[in-house]
């Protein structure tokens, strides 16, 4: 045998394991479904979390409800520095747009609002102050919130500030929640994949115990006996992704229609995404790579147990 | 080409086949191993592909101390020996064709000269009009060249037999045992394990008579 003959045949008897893997699958073609299937709905359900959270978090991005804050500005300034004040505001880092409302506008409003009475109609003259909503970019730190609301407090003329941050503190713990749940979920089903598999190729190992005694007898390596178990496992997995991909599609389709009724009722024009492409061939890579680690598993703690006759 | 000094092989339950074994077989030679059943002759032949280790003594097989092979190696010591089976150990849910093929798959060989090989190695045991039979439907004789065909379908230097006349006519076994002169012929080291001695002695090659565990 010369060298250069060596990954050729290498090679081949990667093909060779990989086909006749697919051969002993397709001998027992409902086994072998079930097994992908259940694989399949074990790495749907984490995936269908992701495209969830990836989902959520792209909706509230484009969500007008951005965190907000208002600053109040001293009650004896000039009203002719009003625009001035709320131009130096959008000057800021990290302000998406300011409206102005004066306190004649906030007494118009608290007057149409409050509708029934008038108590402020008792006072000689206005009490409410100019006020400037200050729109925040979204996707802020908090860290960074609190600097910029450093920032505006210590501009000239602003008496006191309110921010909404009760509301984007509770997002950002939720969303933070529903990471964490994904990642958990992800773990405990992929361990539920491996498992799966680890007791597949066990039983599949058993079942082919005198054809690998008896390639032992005759000078088959370790290598060549492993190989055809490996490739059932990435074989497995690969199906299982391609099975969840497709689960995740049909469960996108399902929701897009009410998820878009409900983000309309919000004012968005917001429609749900599936996986994508990138997506599900993530999907499929990771099944290949978990039915892999199963396969390996069984057939090092399996294999070695069969000797030769 | 193969040696054995001083061999013995005890097994955990006391039972005690090889005590003390000496044998040499020279390169090219055919050595029949006769004795009664239990004397050792099946313990004898697979010590030479390492199917078992010897308790005590020393294993040689073209030159290398089997002791000091790595577990790696074994497999590619196993492939340069061709080895029949009194049951046979075909695999019965794959064709004769495939079945002689195994050990040539294994080396990852291209398949023309698979299929080249594997139809030679039939035809000389007879059987290649049955290639794509499988082996429950054949006769025990039958099924014995189909190991033979097996086992030297790699062309090995050694060939070892294990009772390859275990349960076969007298006509069967002579054409057996002719079967196994014609590869000594074209050099190849053979040792047939047997208790047929009327056969035996008819053939007339060296013959090492085992008892109580040694050569007599």
């Amino acid at each position: 045998m010369s060298i250069s003959a060596l990954p050729k045949r290498w090679a081949k008897l990667h093909a060779h394991a990989a086909i006749s893997s697919l051969g002993r699958l397709r001998r027992q073609w409902l086994g072998s479904i079930m097994t992908a299937a259940a694989i399949g709905i074990a790495l749907a359900l984490p995936a269908a979390f992701v495209v969830a959270m990836d989902n959520l978090e792209s909706a509230l991005d484009g969500w007008q409800g951005a965190p907000r804050a208002s600053v109040f500005l001293d009650t004896g300034t000039e009203a002719a520095q009003y625009p001035d004040i709320a131009e130096r505001i959008r000057a800021l880092d990290g302000i998406r747009g300011v409206r102005l409302i004066t306190p004649d506008q906030a007494l118009t409003e608290y007057r149409q609002s409050s509708g029934v009475s008038d108590p402020l109609a008792l006072l000689d003259s206005n009490p409410l102050p100019a006020v400037v909503l200050a729109e925040l970019s979204g996707g802020l730190a908090p860290g960074a919130v609190d600097r910029l609301a450093d920032r505006l407090r210590a501009l000239p003329a602003v008496d006191d500030l309110r921010l909404d941050r009760d509301w984007m503190a509770r997002l950002a713990a939720i969303i933070e929640l529903g990471n964490r749940a994904t990642a958990l979920v992800a773990l405990l089903l992929g361990l539920t994949v491996i498992l799966v598999l680890f007791n597949t190729l066990r039983l599949d190992i058993e079942n082919h115990r005198r054809e690998i005694e008896i390639t032992r007898l005759i000078g088959g390596t370790n290598a060549f006996i492993r190989r055809p178990f490996l490739y059932t496992g990435v074989w497995y997995g690969l199906a299982g992704g391609l099975i969840a991909g497709g689960l995740l599609a049909i469960a996108v389709a399902f929701v897009a229609d009410p998820a878009q009724r409900l983000a309309s009722l919000y004012g968005s024009g917001f429609r749900p995404a599936g996986a994508g492409l990138t997506g599900t061939l993530t999907l499929i890579g990771a099944g290949g790579l978990l039915g892999l680690s199963g396969a390996w598993l069984a057939v090092g703690r399996h294999l070695s147990a069969i000797e030769a006759p | 080409m193969i040696r054995l000094e001083g061999v013995g092989k005890r097994y955990p339950g006391g039972n005690e086949p090889l005590r003390g074994l000496d044998v040499h077989v020279e390169r090219g030679e055919l050595v029949f191993i006769t004795g009664a059943s239990g004397a050792g002759k099946s313990t004898l032949l697979r010590l030479i592909p390492r199917l078992e280790r010897p308790s005590r003594g020393q294993v040689l097989v073209d030159g290398a101390d089997l002791a000091r092979l790595p577990r790696r190696r074994i497999p590619y010591l196993r492939r340069r020996i061709g080895m029949t089976f009194q049951d046979h150990r075909l695999l019965h849910d794959r064709t004769l064709f495939d079945n002689v093929a195994l050990p040539l798959v294994i080396e990852g060989r291209p398949h023309t000269d698979i299929r080249r090989r594997v139809q030679a190695a039939l035809d000389k045991v007879g059987l290649l009009a049955q290639s794509r039979a499988y082996p429950v439907t054949l006769s025990g004789g039958e099924q014995q060249r189909v190991g033979i065909a097996r086992a030297i379908v790699t062309r090995p230097p050694i060939l070892l037999a294990d009772e390859p006349t275990g349960n076969l006519d007298p006509a069967l076994s002579l054409e057996i045992m002719q079967l196994f002169e014609q590869f000594n012929q074209v050099g190849v080291t053979t040792v047939i394990a047997s208790h047929d001695q009327p056969l035996i002695d008819a053939l007339g090659h060296r013959q090492i008579h085992l008892s109580e565990g040694r050569a007599a």
